[in-house]
């Protein structure tokens, strides 16, 4: 039997927001709708910016991309901050049960030292790629127009710096908590020859200003790149000859990949089916970047992968291009 | 990578060691492109910074565990805040008068929440050293916590209560609500290094227990369990928050003494800038909350006047003043929330809350808490306009004020030492005259007059014919262009504002309550059943 407990019924005056009421109609908002659609400033700026006086606070010029509704960008995620957090402290409750796991059984440690050397050499470094993309990622955040792509890359930014500390982890895991293995890589990341190439690019994107090129060459483009390239190629080679310990510490960072690659999709197959003009600016930097970036991996993955390394470049752009097609890009 | 390294135990780090090894070696000198091409912004207020790593990071918080401990806070506040909607607490408050204060808040102050949100965004981009961009990162993500927090725990009252429902909009447009869009404008258009200053230092350290401890008791003492809830829950960010402000402050002034002026100049206009804003809170705690918590002037002693006083002590040898305009706030605190509250009253037509007359209860109160200034200037007042009510002829205002350039609240202050006259002052900018409501205001003008002649004064937009809807034709025999003016503006004209007696809002609660809509005056409707006492209802009734 149910008992029904009798409440007062109160009718409301208003079922949602009059802004989502507008953009979604007379329903109930969910809380991603409330806490993002149409919550940055659009009107009435009072000053001229000190380090942009050309433009307001918030001004959608700040890139070659035109959108009618900016928050048209939406994340397939229905990341708010609540949620976010939450997701993000679930998952790493588990990678923290990894981490523990490799430790206590010094996993890595274990490792042959030529497989530890490879492990510094090839994989330690991109904490400092992580720490780039950070930077862009925060670029775009500050920079991009409309809570709908600022707030996910706002995240997006918090995520990198996350996946930065746990690259270094991976280092620390490896040098018994010296540190030396972190030192090694900086090291590797300023001066080695593997690395310049990379390091390269990484620092054009920090002069590039337009943030959706920026959203493009990072978000898009590089970790599209670097993610098959390491955590899944490089890895499986390691794995090959090593066993699996690396890999289930880089498992977290591809289900991260994966995840986040569902809102960078959404993003650039909302922003390139809304213009011929948008389309043709999004395909132009994918060429651009991929070109630049493509061959900046030669080095490592030749030092990591051998004669394989080919196939495994090819591979990894066949996935991009693929990629970049279905979302509606010229590529 | 020797060997023997690997034969060792690992090392134990302590959490300090842990967040250095994780945190400190991320960046890098970048030698491709230079160092000013990638942080631009970072040279142009004349801050010296030689040397970045002494920036000690307050936080020390990992990404994971920041995720681990805002992610459990989120879990409790959203378990709160479910049970809040689900049990309709929107009606446990004491009565719909605090929902008025309420409407200041969502409208006013969230979208500030957000504001800073952007503002440490730049920062987290701009500044070169780790630490801070680290810090700046994480203080961007927890403001946009609190916006959205108040967003999901006010919304609840926007569904039941006018004048809440056009948030974002209405900041954007209605008059009084430039004050706030104004005051964070102002600090996310300077450089970053003002900014933080004005932020972090001049309005978390300095001035946020005062909007924080008397708002939040005044929402636990009225009933509000959601407003309580996300509150509480920002405090440990707001501890945070504040423990960066102090580190900026310390860090700017021990980084090179040519810093010092410039920290010192910022901390006058944003302690002023800062103080102007928040005596809203004045007239929402001494009026607004229907059941009190403190006066304002107390506030100002407790939380300006001892703490400030021990904090710029401290500061004194980093050659640091007390900020200038500090003695004015002091002579004004017996004077403000009295000053807002009558003029709010006089334009009540034109606000999008509902404005009331103090009870005999709440100025015997006020009497109690300002036995120098509310008998003598404001009693008298407030007892003339009851008069005016009780004879149908109540007062209004039907003129929009005169706005300062500044701080952009209407010229309601007035001189220290003379309550009986305005304060208003005037400066000269390219053959044009600026109005000013205060000395601190014209200091801050007269700095930096090239920014203030850009501020969009709304009572200016709307004379000047700017703050019409698409459509509206002023030419037409029946336009009306107070109607129009509230219709940009986002303010139902009739229904979100106007007498709290016989508005929407009270006619409403007391409908769906069953309880009075004003707890000192008695039941405005029938929909209250008088069960202690029915012969007064029926009194009532027959009156």
């Amino acid at each position: 039997m149910t008992v029904e407990i009798r409440t007062k019924g109160v009718k409301p005056l208003a079922i949602s927001f009059g802004h989502l009421q507008r953009r979604f109609g007379d329903k109930p908002a969910t809380r991603y709708q409330e806490a993002t659609f149409d919550i940055q400033s659009t009107a009435n700026f009072h000053y001229k910016p000190l380090w942009d006086p050309e433009r307001e606070m918030f001004d959608a010029r700040r890139t070659a991309i035109v959108m009618k509704d900016w928050y048209a960008l939406k994340d397939p995620r229905q990341f708010y901050y609540g949620n976010y957090t939450t997701t993000r402290a679930k998952q790493q409750d588990a990678i923290d049960r990894t981490l523990d796991f490799v430790e206590k059984r010094d996993l890595l440690r274990g490792l042959s030292q030529d497989t530890r050397e490879l492990i510094v050499h090839a994989i330690v470094p991109l904490r400092h790629y992580e720490w780039g993309a950070n930077t862009n990622s925060a670029h775009v955040s500050a920079y991009g127009f409309g809570t709908a792509i600022t707030s996910p890359a706002m995240m997006n930014t918090a995520d990198r710096l996350g996946m930065a500390q746990h690259i270094s982890r991976i280092g620390l895991l490896i040098d018994g908590n010296s540190g030396d293995s972190l030192q090694a890589a900086q090291a590797l990341w300023t001066d080695h020859a593997d690395w310049q190439p990379l390091r390269r690019e990484v620092e054009r994107m920090f002069v590039t200003r337009d943030w959706f090129e920026v959203f493009v060459a990072q978000l898009l483009v590089a970790d599209a790149l670097v993610y098959p390239l390491f955590f899944q190629q490089i890895d499986a080679a390691i794995a090959g000859d090593s066993g699996s310990a690396l890999s289930s510490l880089s498992d977290a960072l591809m289900r991260w990949y994966e995840e986040t690659a569902k809102w960078i999709d959404a993003v650039i197959k909302t922003a390139a089916a809304e213009s011929a003009d948008n389309k043709a600016l999004l395909s132009g930097w994918v060429q651009t970047w991929r070109d630049r970036l493509l061959p900046t991996l030669t080095p490592i993955a030749q030092r990591a992968l051998g004669n394989k390394a080919d196939d495994a470049l090819a591979a990894t752009t066949a996935a991009l291009n693929a990629r970049a097609a279905k979302l509606g890009l010229a590529v | 990578m020797a060997a023997e390294g690997n034969s060792k135990p690992a090392k134990k780090l302590s959490l300090k060691e842990n967040y250095a090894l994780l945190t400190r070696g991320l960046g890098w000198e970048p030698s491709y492109e230079k160092k000013e091409d990638i942080f631009r912004y970072i040279s142009f207020e004349g801050v010296k910074i030689h040397d970045w790593d002494k920036w000690e990071d307050p936080f020390r918080l990992t990404m994971d565990a920041y995720w681990k401990y805002q992610g459990e806070k989120e879990r409790k506040l959203y378990a709160i805040v479910d049970a809040f909607q689900q049990h309709n607490g929107q009606f446990n408050v004491t009565d719909a008068r605090y929902v008025q204060a309420l409407k200041l808040f969502i409208n006013g102050i969230t979208e500030l929440e957000y504001d800073s949100h952007r503002g440490f965004n730049i920062l987290a981009r701009e500044f070169p050293g780790v630490g801070p961009r680290i810090a700046a990162q994480m203080q961007s993500l927890d403001e946009l916590r609190h916006a959205t927090t108040q967003i999901h725990t006010i919304s609840q009252y926007a569904k039941y209560f006018t004048g809440m429902n056009e948030f974002p909009y209405q900041f954007d447009r209605v008059w009084y609500l430039s004050i706030p869009k104004s005051f964070f404008e102002d600090a996310v258009t300077s450089g970053p290094f003002e900014f933080i200053v004005a932020i972090s230092f001049a309005f978390e350290y300095v001035l946020t227990n005062l909007a924080f401890m008397p708002w939040m008791s005044g929402a636990a003492f009225n009933g509000d369990m959601a407003t309580v809830s996300f509150g509480f829950s920002a405090q440990s960010d707001e501890a945070r928050h504040m423990t960066l402000g102090i580190e900026v402050i310390k860090f700017l002034l021990e980084q090179d003494p040519g810093n010092v002026p410039l920290v010192q100049k910022w901390i006058d206009k944003w302690f002023w800038r800062g103080y102007r804003l928040l005596s809203l809170l004045a007239t929402m705690m001494d009026y607004m909350l229907p059941k009190r918590v403190m006066a304002w002037n107390e506030a100002w002693e407790i939380y300006y006047e001892q703490n400030g006083g021990a904090l710029f002590a401290d500061l004194a040898r980093y050659g640091i003043k007390p900020p200038k305009r500090a003695p004015e706030t002091i002579a004004e605190k017996g004077h403000v929330a009295h000053q807002m509250w009558s003029v709010f009253y006089g334009v009540r037509d034109a606000v999008g809350f509902q404005t009331w007359l103090p009870s005999d209860e709440e100025m015997a109160w006020m009497s109690e808490k300002y036995p120098d200034t509310f008998d003598k200037y404001y009693r008298p007042r407030y007892e003339y306009w009851k008069s005016l009510e009780a004879a149908g002829t109540p007062f209004k205002n039907a003129t929009l004020p005169q706005l300062c350039q500044v701080c952009q609240w209407p010229c309601l202050f007035t001189e220290s030492g003379d309550p009986t006259t305005l304060s208003l002052r005037e400066s000269e900018y390219q053959g044009q005259t600026f109005h000013t409501c205060s000395d601190g205001c014209k200091d801050i003008f007269d700095d930096t007059p090239e920014k203030y002649v850009h501020a969009w004064l709304p009572v200016h937009q709307i004379y000047q014919g700017n703050c019409f809807l698409p459509g509206v034709d002023p030419t037409a025999p029946d336009f009306n262009p107070m109607y129009e003016a509230l219709r940009y503006m986002g303010i139902k004209p009739g229904i979100d504002g106007g007498d709290y007696k016989g508005s929407a809002d009270a006619t409403n609660w007391e409908n769906w309550t069953s309880r009075p809509a004003n707890i000192h005056e008695g039941a405005y409707t029938d929909a209250v059943r008088d069960t202690a006492n029915p012969a007064d209802a029926s009194a009532r009734k027959t009156s």
